[in-house]
């Protein structure tokens, strides 16, 4: 490709894919088989996919790291565990669970699913996508690697100084949780860059703001949260390090330091980030459950609406988890009442989804009885959140297991359960097969009673007065039973996620063969074969509504939407950029190669981290000048990107 | 949205504020700028908290910090004045610019690392000194990283790279400085102004 | 070979049904194991706050519950009762299509939910408004400091001579209120008596005050709740809710210096005593000033030892002077190695401190 033209009349096309144009889009786009293809990727379906293995890798560590407390805890004054080992296990399964999986997992799912349903080829940055993938996979084993040498963090996800500091902690415990977040924080950020500039700009011709489905919504609002609440927790990482390492006075009692800076800067990312991890799950239950109830969505944009209002008032709350810090009375009062106001657009989306039950007519598949289950499950975690939401109540349930009954039901509930019945609707468009639908049954409701099991007791344990964070209890508190019942009830949903695992392996291999369409869908992915070509469509799709598929049946007098006959892209890889509100097209963007860049910036990334948490300074410093370089040469101009002048234009 | 069989001529690949990594840019500041929210905001609540006996005995003083704010501030215009040269294809302009304006960027921390070893306070004496240091070393490593920027960006233009219509990277790197600058206007407010107004 | 096979209507129904008798029972034995003991708990509250805030949590407890049942008999009725014939695998046979008003469930849900939730937040306000200050001046102020793992309690006064300190069990006269001031010596710790007092943080170089007022005389039971190293959990207290003359017998009684043993062998103990523990705990009366330890003046009165993680017994004592790691694993009080016969020492001269 000699000229890359400044502009261009772009062709129309009828091209399904099958077609000629079809294979030649296909060579174009297509990753080279073998190790470099594999380690160069940019493929988005290919990452996305790689986000899910990873992020249900860390949840089954979570798991087992939980599992393990729960031997410890299921009957008074056992010593399966050294205070020390359970409290580095508590603290890595919050670290784990909270950082490693929840996020990441809804980022797998976008990350695939993205550039299809809003169609289009690519994400907006797709090497960006592939270096976040590589960072967050960097940041999980760099976290994971103090388990090593035994000094894993220890003082829980949330960290509190003056415990985290240097004459409390002198090992490299909380060195190794700092530098690992500050590492994961960049891979974050990264992917909702990518999210944000992807919603904005790369939508299909038609595609008005109003037409794109709740899942990117739902990731683009978080993705905007993202940037601005990480910043908070990376420097909170960052003034600890330096505390722990140079004897600063952020946070450091002998000094004037103020241990409460800590966790105002920490509640300030982590309140907003318990929004993150769950506002793209709910995404996925308002396109997917409608799907199953044979209806569109009732109150798409309400459901909208509440969606971002719940991530801008998410930044207005963190306050209530310090309720018992001795904070003025105003403070306590406007925080609560926040707290309290927070619930609405929740309630707006939990009756969306039941009048969508209610109006349609549902098909009981696997999926949609995660979708239900976790109807429920969202009210209950919301209401206990409710309860803590009041000030003097707080200050006898905070900290008490009712907090850790709440924060599971939100987090399995509302986190977990659309994952896993998600799963149920995107495994056939992914593999082309389709999963059992007997085994996800027998998944599904071993799933929801263990959990049920392990977790509705803990209100009562809460109640009972059982403190969080201990690695074990005395006899006579009356907590006795309930405590082995919620650890039964935990092996139950253990087993579950086994049985679950089970279908995804046997249903690879020995599943029904998916048509494009399974579960007759009216999105755009739905359009493409199972799995879609690496270059997801043949022309690039105009929409009318919010159902392309469905727009025959609905026949609401909206125009039709045109799949099979659109925009050509194929003088190399690339993709149509659209407006923002009305999705007309206004560029026609080149994208990337493969490219080995991202994966040789976070190793050279990671070393220098490694460099920074040994205190071996110029070992750091030479690493951080080839991070410099290798973003140097990954940034420079392209010809074939069209980010370089052309010598015969004037 | 039926039938569109004619498309007008769409410009191709990085052209102006439709390239993506203009896009991408700007999320860049969004991010950075909360960043910045946080430390200022780690700032005003030491200073809320402890009052007058926060400040060091010695305020930071102004008589390099202001012309350095004057040369961030200038800096900014030799960037904007570039710019404009490379969106009318003067590669000349474009070239002086970007040049003037990384000598000025440079200036500016070496004026910074002057004014800092002159300080009486370290980053590990006191609170404040903790969070002078790294508030205005957050700021200067984002200077550096500009000068870079802005070094690189010279270097595509000698390298003839840039012209009317592929510029995007001129004015991804001009944002940017910009932002850097509208940080050190709030930076140089909180710490030289701010105790000087109570 | 395929996988997909539809299960007839009655088998799933009655698994649904089998799974909220599941519950239920669940639910049920949990009631049961409710009226055991629970000396931690708070949904009864024996004191002037905690009774406030018991109503306040009772509450909202059963307006949660009522919202959840509501819900999810919503969810589980409209999904049997709008139920497709059309099977898993074949979802083709369910038409789509858009009907009803579909809408009006959003508004009415939310509507009735903000009411619910405008009358909680009504409710707490009442509720912070009436805990937020005593009636009257409170009787009592005292200063509890909290240290790696254990209570250092100091009873002020007015009159400096009545000032003393104490560890890990507090006495206060029924039906006064009572200052608390709280202060760390190193971690983040948080002040909690579920009882009568709600939870107030002790922060480093920070006061923080709370109060509170007992109802009904009682032994109740209070654990540090914010998580503050390993033996977070081994951090417990006692706090004894007397009548005014008892309470006043107990504040004279603990302010006597330890008597001056007369019999050679009380002589030998306390030596043994002061030379082994001096260094880290104090007694009243003796050279023994150590502030590392709790205060040991008149450890006899106390109902039990280590902050409330054993009973104080004789053999209890003597296991945990013995071997402080095996019951605290990470406590600061070190094996000391103490033999037999230095351990019956300090047994004896520990007895004389009532």
């Amino acid at each position: 490709m000699a000229v890359i033209d400044y502009d261009r009349a772009p062709e129309f096309a009828t091209a399904g894919y099958d077609s000629p144009a079809a294979s030649r889009l296909h060579a174009l786009w297509e990753t080279k088989p073998g190790l470099i293809g594999w380690l160069s990727t940019v493929d988005h379906k290919e990452l996305g996919v790689r986000y899910l293995v990873t992020a249900f890798a860390f949840l089954l560590l979570g798991g087992l790291e939980a599992l393990v407390m729960r031997l410890q805890l299921a009957q008074p004054n056992e010593h399966l565990l050294t205070p020390e080992q359970y409290n580095q296990i508590f603290s890595m399964h919050g670290i784990t669970m909270i950082f490693l999986y929840a996020q990441p997992i809804l980022s797998g799912f976008s990350i695939y699913l993205f550039p299809l349903i809003l169609g289009t080829r690519d994400m907006a940055f797709p090497r960006l996508n592939a270096f976040s993938y590589w960072a967050y996979l960097a940041a999980g084993l760099f976290m994971y690697a103090s388990f090593l040498i035994g000094a894993a963090p220890n003082d829980g996800w949330f960290n509190y100084a003056p415990y985290a500091l240097k004459q409390f902690n002198p090992n490299p415990n909380m060195d190794f949780y700092a530098l690992g977040m500050i590492l994961l924080g960049v891979s974050t950020t990264a992917g909702a860059a990518n999210f944000l500039v992807t919603f904005l700009r790369l939508r299909a011709p038609g595609m008005s703001i109003n037409r794109v489905p709740i899942l990117a919504w739902g990731t683009t609002t978080t993705s905007v949260g993202i940037l601005l609440s990480v910043p908070a927790v990376s420097l909170a990482f960052f003034l600890l390090w330096l505390d722990r390492q140079f004897g600063t006075h952020f946070y450091n009692p002998d000094g004037q330091g103020q241990p409460l800076l800590w966790q105002h800067l920490f509640w300030m990312f982590a309140h907003p980030w318990v929004y993150i991890i769950v506002l793209p799950a709910m995404g996925i239950v308002s396109d997917a459950l409608p799907i199953f109830c044979r209806r569109p969505l009732v109150g798409y944009t309400v459901v909208v609406l509440a969606t971002i209002a719940t991530m801008v008032l998410g930044f207005g709350v963190w306050l209530h988890h310090m309720f018992a810090t001795g904070l003025p009375f105003l403070a306590l009062s406007f925080f609560s009442g926040a707290s309290f106001i927070i619930t609405v657009p929740s309630a707006v989306a939990v009756f969306a989804w039941i009048a969508t039950i209610w109006t349609g007519r549902p098909v009981f598949t696997t999926a949609f009885l995660y979708f239900a289950g976790f109807v429920s499950m969202f009210v209950i975690g919301g209401v206990s959140g409710v309860m803590t939401a009041a000030v003097p109540a707080d200050r006898q349930l905070t900290d008490t297991y009712f907090v850790v009954a709440h924060i599971h039901y939100v987090l399995i509930g509302i986190n977990l359960f659309p994952v896993l019945g998600g799963l149920h609707v995107w495994f056939p468009k992914m593999t082309g097969r389709m999963l059992s639908e007997r085994l996800g049954r027998w998944s599904f409701w071993t799933v929801f009673a263990g959990f049920n099991m392990a977790f509705l007791p803990m209100h009562w344990t809460g109640l009972a007065g059982m403190p969080r964070r201990i690695y074990t209890y005395p006899e006579g508190m009356g907590w006795d039973t309930v405590n082995l019942i919620t650890t039964i009830g935990a092996f139950v949903l253990a087993a579950g996620i086994l049985i679950f695992l089970a279908n995804i392996a046997l249903s690879r291999r020995n599943g029904r063969f998916a048509g494009p369409n399974p579960w007759d869908g009216p999105t755009l992915e739905w359009s493409t074969p199972s799995p879609p070509p690496p270059y997801n469509f043949p022309v690039i799709p105009a929409v009318a509504s919010r159902h392309p598929l469905w727009e025959d049946r609905l026949d609401e007098g909206l125009g039709r939407s045109s799949i099979r006959r659109g925009v050509v892209l194929d003088h190399g890889k690339e993709a149509l950029a659209t407006s923002t509100l009305d999705g007309e097209p206004d560029a026609i963007l080149k994208m990337p190669e493969d490219s080995l860049s991202p994966l040789v910036a976070t190793i050279v990334m990671t070393a220098a981290f490694a460099g920074l948490l040994l205190h071996w300074w110029m070992f750091a410093g030479a690493y951080a000048a080839l991070l410099l370089a290798a973003t140097i040469v990954w940034l420079w101009p392209e010809r074939e990107l069209g980010q370089r002048a052309e010598a015969s234009h004037g | 949205m039926a039938d569109v069989t004619d498309l007008e001529r769409l410009p191709i690949g990085s052209i102006g504020h439709r390239a993506s990594g203009w896009w991408g840019m700007l999320a860049v500041i969004m991010t950075e700028g909360a960043l910045f929210s946080y430390l200022l905001f780690s700032y005003y609540y030491f200073a809320v908290q402890y009052g007058r006996e926060f400040l060091p005995p010695h305020l930071p003083k102004l008589h390099l910090s202001v012309p350095n704010t004057a040369l961030l501030l200038l800096s900014s215009v030799a960037v904007w004045w570039a710019e404009q040269g490379a969106k009318l294809g003067d590669r000349r302009r474009l070239a002086l610019g970007l040049a003037a304006a990384l000598i000025m960027g440079v200036g500016f921390v070496a004026i910074q690392a002057l004014e800092w070893s002159e300080q009486s306070f370290t980053i590990a004496s006191s609170s404040y000194g903790s969070l002078f240091f790294t508030i205005t070393g957050f700021h200067m490593a984002h200077v550096i990283a500009g000068d870079i920027v802005l070094a690189v960006l010279l270097l595509w233009t000698l390298l003839g790279y840039f012209d009317a219509r592929r510029n995007a990277a001129v004015s991804i790197g001009a944002i940017y400085w910009h932002f850097v600058d509208a940080v050190w206007l709030t930076l140089f407010f909180t710490f030289y102004v701010t105790p000087r107004l109570s | 070979m395929t996988w997909s096979r539809p299960v007839p209507n009655q088998r799933r129904r009655s698994r649904q049904l089998k799974a909220w008798i599941a519950a239920l029972a669940v639910s049920a034995l949990c009631a049961s194991a409710a009226s055991a003991e629970t000396p931690l708990g708070y949904l009864e509250g024996f004191g002037v706050k905690t009774r406030e805030i018991a109503h306040l949590t009772w509450a909202l407890l059963i307006l949660s519950i009522a919202v959840v049942v509501i819900t999810s008999a919503l969810v589980v009725i409209g999904a049997l009762v709008r139920r497709s014939r059309a099977p898993a695998g074949n979802i083709e046979q369910e038409p789509v299509s858009r009907s009803g008003r579909g809408v009006a469930w959003i508004t009415i849900g939310v509507t009735v939910s903000t009411v619910a939730l405008i009358g909680s937040m009504a409710w707490t306000a009442y509720t912070m408004a009436a805990i937020r200050a005593p009636s009257q001046d409170p009787a009592v102020t005292i200063e509890v400091i909290g240290h790696q793992w254990w209570w250092q309690v100091r009873y002020l006064s007015d009159d400096p001579s009545r000032v003393f300190d104490t560890a890990n069990e507090i006495h206060v006269p029924v039906g006064k209120p009572v200052r608390v001031r709280v202060k760390t010596a190193d971690v983040i710790h948080s002040f909690w008596v579920p009882a009568v007092s709600d939870k107030i943080d002790l922060i480093p170089n920070q006061t923080n005050e709370t109060w509170f007022q007992a109802d009904k005389a009682g032994i109740y039971r209070g654990q540090c709740s914010e998580y503050c190293g390993k033996q977070h959990a081994h951090m417990g207290m006692v706090l004894v809710a007397e009548d005014e003359a008892n309470f006043k017998a107990w504040w004279d009684a603990q302010l006597k210096p330890a008597a001056e043993p007369e019999k050679p062998e009380l002589v030998r103990a306390e030596g043994v005593f002061l030379q082994r523990c001096g260094a880290c705990h104090g007694v009243r009366g003796t050279s023994a000033g150590g502030r590392f330890g709790p205060d040991l003046s008149h450890l006899m009165s106390r109902r039990t030892i280590a902050a409330a993680t054993l009973p104080n017994d004789p053999g209890h004592l003597s296991g945990w002077i013995a071997d402080p790691q095996h019951v605290k694993p990470g406590s600061l009080m070190p094996n000391l190695d103490i033999s037999g016969p230095e351990l019956a020492s300090v047994r004896t001269y520990l007895a004389t401190l009532n």
